[in-house]
């Protein structure tokens, strides 16, 4: 079996001490890396070379490195989890480029999100918009009623999983030219707000998620749709649809 | 419980007031234009329709409070917009050394702002040219087929009278005011090739301005469905085709029939 033809890389690599440093991009050689090798893979490569020359290998957040976790991030070539489509960064492989390819890798850029290290962010702020409405209260007292007594709907039943499929990863953050989280509060308002059991906290907690989301400093959403086509999840615009809905709504009543 | 009171200070509201303001220009444009489409009227009738016109928009009661409703809805939408691409830019302080935005989003969508700026200097001076002219300045006035009578704004000649600030007299006897004639100005200025492509090129800012904007005034209020959201984003490319290229078309048409 004939093995694929090596890649030879320059990799543009945002480089960053810690969060109050000035970053700056630097220039890495990269050679003969395996088209079959993933994205990840490529860099652990690189770091390994950087640890063997003495330097400093280049922090990046990955943990399941199959596309569920949401851990990884990246801007690659200018689009968050690089040039595929409905992936992650940890699914993307080698042989979307090609050899001499100049490959920019850079952190998400949101004033809510800081960077910590090089490519690595602080993405807490997806916590706290969680924490601010995120979830139904339920009484575990000891006679919890089983979920699937209460019927619902399959199409609801069925949208209410796709909004939830958002694995908070924070590319629709990064895809947005105003750094807006609109796409990520409205999946998670919607997981609730299309089933019965989401409907008691329901005004709440569109209200205080968009309001803790505007005050971590995520900006307004301008409709570009830009987050729809970068989410790795495919989550729909339909969800922000909804969330404007509800917290037009729950404002007036 | 709730302590968030979300009609203020929030980013969502501005946008409601952005769409709910932009939906309602759209319609002030239907209305404007099919005003405006008179002047495609050829000789002295389409004349005097056209200035009969513009008496009832200058004297109607009706039609004064909806150009203030007008005024306002372009102010707070200038405004707003101000007010929104400050925050934009506030969220996204340091930018990415490589973009390729052309990837995700329409260029119009990613452009309201400059569309905006360039569509208000565009109104500030289509104001000028027309509306102030015609308001403030000294307009020439509208006389009957033989070409000497002025005529009173409720189409009524007067033979031998003449024309003082704006009033009609006959034998020294106030008649009425006189119905100006805005169709000349109009025609006047467009015989101007800068001020011809000038205005198109303000068409051209709208066009993609609508581009987006109308679509995305329906997505921010929330109204969007599966059945209904397919036949707003066609409607709205039509709209922002159609209507910019019929009121190109005016200044177009006066430039070349003149």
């Amino acid at each position: 079996m004939s093995q694929a033809k090596g890649l030879n890389l320059t990799l543009k690599i945002w480089r960053q001490q810690n969060a109050k440093s000035k970053g700056k991009i630097e220039t890495y050689q990269i050679e003969n890396i395996s088209p079959d090798s993933s994205f990840l893979e490529m860099l652990d490569i690189l770091n390994t070379e950087l640890i063997d020359k003495g330097e400093i290998p280049v922090e990046f957040d990955h943990d399941c490195r199959e596309g569920i976790c949401g851990s990884c991030s990246l801007y690659i070539n200018g689009e968050p989890h690089g040039p595929g489509k409905r992936i992650t960064t940890c699914q993307l492989h080698m042989r979307s480029f090609k050899d001499g390819d100049t490959i920019y890798i850079e952190p998400w850029r949101a004033a809510a999100f800081p960077i910590v290290k090089d490519l690595i962010v602080d993405r807490s702020a997806f916590d706290r918009i969680q924490h601010a409405g995120g979830y139904i209260s339920v009484n575990t007292s000891g006679n919890t009623v089983d979920a699937n007594a209460t019927p619902i709907d399959k199409h609801d039943a069925d949208e209410a999983f796709n909004s939830a499929t958002c694995i908070g990863c924070g590319a629709c953050v990064a895809a947005c030219k105003n750094a807006s989280a609109s796409l990520f509060v409205s999946a998670k308002i919607s997981q609730y707000a299309l089933l019965p059991q989401g409907q008691v906290e329901a005004k709440d907690r569109v209200l205080n998620m968009v309001k803790q989301a505007e005050k971590e400093g995520f900006g307004p959403c301008s409709n570009t749709g830009a987050c729809e086509v970068e989410c790795p999840k495919g989550i729909s615009l339909e969800n922000i649809a909804r969330m404007n809905r509800e917290f037009l709504a729950a404002s007036i009543s | 419980m709730s302590e968030s009171k979300g009609l203020i200070k929030s980013h969502l509201v501005k946008k409601y007031w952005m769409a709910f303001t932009g939906l309602f220009l759209c319609l002030f444009l239907v209305g404007h234009l099919a005003g405006n489409l008179q002047l495609f009227i050829p000789g002295y009738s389409g004349q005097l329709q056209f200035n009969e016109y513009a008496v009832f928009m200058t004297t109607n009661p009706l039609i004064k409070i909806m150009s203030y409703v007008t005024y306002f809805s372009i102010l707070f939408h200038a405004v707003d917009g101000l007010v929104i691409s400050i925050a934009n830019k506030k969220a996204r302080p340091e930018k990415y050394a490589y973009s390729k935005p052309g990837n995700n989003s329409i260029w119009s969508s990613r452009n309201m702002g400059i569309l905006g700026t360039v569509i208000l200097v565009y109104i500030v001076i289509h104001m000028q040219n027309f509306w102030y002219k015609f308001k403030f300045g000294t307009p020439p006035h509208m006389t009957a087929e033989d070409g000497v009578s002025p005529l009173l704004q409720d189409g009524t000649a007067v033979k031998g009278g003449i024309v003082e600030n704006g009033e009609v007299m006959l034998n020294g006897e106030n008649m009425g005011a006189v119905m100006g004639d805005l169709y000349t100005i109009v025609l006047e200025s467009f015989q101007n090739p800068i001020i011809v492509a000038f205005y198109v090129l303000g068409m051209i800012a709208i066009g993609f301005h609508l581009v987006h904007g109308f679509q995305s005034g329906f997505q921010s209020l929330g109204l969007r469905n599966k059945k209904y959201t397919p036949i707003v984003s066609k409607l709205g490319y039509a709209f922002a085709v159609i209507v910019p290229l019929l009121f190109a078309l005016i200044p177009i048409y006066m430039f070349i029939a003149a």
